[in-house]
């Protein structure tokens, strides 16, 4: 008997599509179904094995035209939570197989503009021109008037990052470096602190997982990877509100550490704590939040994530390497959901020990996430070669 | 001598009002920042609001701002929103001396000076015909 439903489900199966700035003769439905196809080839599986999907606005059709019907669906963008819930349909009994995917073409035309998903319209935030770097950047100027962060910090955080899809063939921005923290500094600035290179770029592409019951597992091609813990913290809407480090209610839980409850939910289902941690596939849609996230999931202090991040320490051989294939500042971002499942596939690839870079000798224990405190909301999920 | 904070220009995207928020629109045209407080538990309610965010109750009424308050956190935007919008702006979240955060940005202040801590207090700028949007300048 498991010692947590999680622990029944593993994840089978992992596939990237192509990911480019561009992707020429795609849209979004043609990219994601090129990643199912990608996911279906990994672990050997056909579409009727498949009997449940989570793909937001392409479950639908993927039901349908994969003739995979009866089929259990859910249609949110897909990210950690919906993950989450496909681990849930499956340890209930509710389906056995789920296909999780999401992909983005042809969306972010208008290139004199930010990213149309960056800038929802909420009455209370559209007249004043923010977007999601003025609203994470607002974050990470309160965390600097507390603590003293500086933007030399911020700025090894990026080009550990940058130098991990420098690395990765596979990624948007292969070959665009090494960059060294004066290189993020030299980049313009968009909204400060942030310069240009601390930010996530823009790009297409789509990614697809399989998630299955742990028996099933067993008789599958791919070395299982398996849900030790996963929990969601929000605060609200994202972008529709002041980004404020302090909002909390009673609790005093406050968003400025969201993602910190979800941690220890996540960290107590797996019987783990920071220390066990041997990759950290944390979201990076700005530098700063990679601090906020050693501090959150109390790998150190509160305010020592400045410090914490230097000398070595997150990049390759260091403690704990993060956002090994480059993330949204290199690897790719999709758009809304499609990178923020990245940092899961990720994780897999580094248990299974099949990353052609930044491969972490060894590794056993994956900690992603999703989301950021400029978004009011942070998603933790743990996976493991091995359950306790 | 560094540039000087200016307020947008009509053609930004602007705010549409919803059934609750309609008297905090109305307030700013004729100068008035408003905001909600619970005639049940006392606390105050922003943005806003169908019901308070202390309590839940949906007795709430509107009070008037002093307008004056301290710069929480602010960020200068150099790459903009979209076109419709002139660089640099400076957003800010203020708490507002009764004690709520507003978020909007920052004029009449030379671009460098913005701080946490900085006084401020609101002004009004008019953009269309329905909608009067607050900013903040230094106090003093």
């Amino acid at each position: 008997m498991a010692k947590h439903p999680f622990h029944d489900v593993a994840i089978v199966g992992i596939a990237n599509s192509e990911q480019a700035r561009v992707l020429e003769g795609h849209d979004s439905t043609t990219i994601t179904f090129q990643a199912v196809h990608r996911v279906l080839a990994d672990t050997g599986l056909t579409p009727w094995d498949i009997d449940g999907v989570a793909a937001g606005p392409f479950s639908g059709p993927l039901t349908y035209y994969m003739r995979n019907g009866p089929a259990w669906r859910n249609h949110m963008a897909p990210s950690i939570p919906i993950i989450l819930d496909a681990a849930s349909a499956i340890a209930t009994g509710q389906c056995h197989t789920v296909l999780v995917a999401h992909g983005s073409a042809g969306i972010y035309t208008e290139r004199a503009s930010t990213a149309p998903w960056t800038r929802p319209a909420n009455e209370f935030v559209v007249a004043y021109g923010m977007f999601t770097a003025a609203e994470f950047a607002l974050i990470a100027q309160r965390h600097m008037h507390m603590h003293g962060t500086t933007p030399e910090q911020l700025a090894t955080v990026a080009a550990t990052i940058r130098n991990n899809g420098h690395a990765h063939p596979d990624a948007v921005y292969h070959g665009r470096g090494p960059f060294t923290p004066d290189d993020i500094l030299a980049s313009r600035m968009v909204s400060d602190p942030f310069h240009l290179l601390d930010c996530a770029m823009t790009s297409e592409g789509a990614c697809a997982l399989i998630l299955t019951t742990r028996e099933r597992a067993q008789d599958l091609p791919n070395k299982p990877v398996y849900i030790l813990g996963g929990a969601c913290d929000s605060f609200g809407p994202s972008y529709q509100h002041p980004p404020a480090w302090d909002l909390a209610g009673p609790s005093g839980r406050n968003n400025g550490y969201t993602g910190r409850w979800a941690a220890q939910k996540s960290f107590a289902m797996g019987e783990l704590g920071p220390t066990d941690v041997d990759v950290c596939e944390f979201y990076d849609p700005f530098s700063f939040e990679i601090i906020r996230q050693f501090e959150a999931y109390g790998f150190c202090e509160e305010g020592e994530g400045g410090d914490f991040i230097m000398d070595g320490r997150i990049g390759p051989g260091g403690q704990f390497p993060v956002t090994t294939d480059g993330g949204t500042m290199s690897f790719s971002h999709g758009g809304a959901a499609v990178q923020q499942l990245q940092r899961v596939i990720r994780g897999v690839e580094q248990l299974r020990g099949t990353c052609v870079s930044s491969q972490v000798p060894d590794a056993q224990v994956a900690m992603c996430s999703n989301g950021g405190a400029g978004a009011l909301f942070t998603d933790v999920m743990l996976l493991g070669t091995q359950t306790p | 001598m560094s540039e000087i904070l200016q307020p947008q220009s009509p053609g930004i995207p602007l705010p549409v009002p919803t059934i609750y928020s309609q008297p905090y629109w109305d307030g700013c045209q004729i100068g008035e920042l408003r905001f909600q407080r619970c005639q049940d538990c006392g606390a105050i309610t922003m943005d806003p609001a169908p019901a308070c965010s202390a309590c839940f109750s949906e007795n709430l009424e509107w009070e008037v701002s002093t307008g004056l308050g301290e710069v929480y956190s602010w960020t200068t935007v150099w790459r903009p929103q979209t076109p419709a919008f002139t660089v640099p702006y400076v957003a800010v979240i203020v708490t507002l001396d009764e004690g709520f955060w507003l978020l909007a940005n920052i004029i009449n202040c030379p671009v460098d000076a913005v701080h946490v801590g900085m006084r401020v207090k609101t002004t009004f700028v008019e953009l269309s015909e329905e909608i009067t949007l607050p900013y903040f300048e230094p106090a003093e």
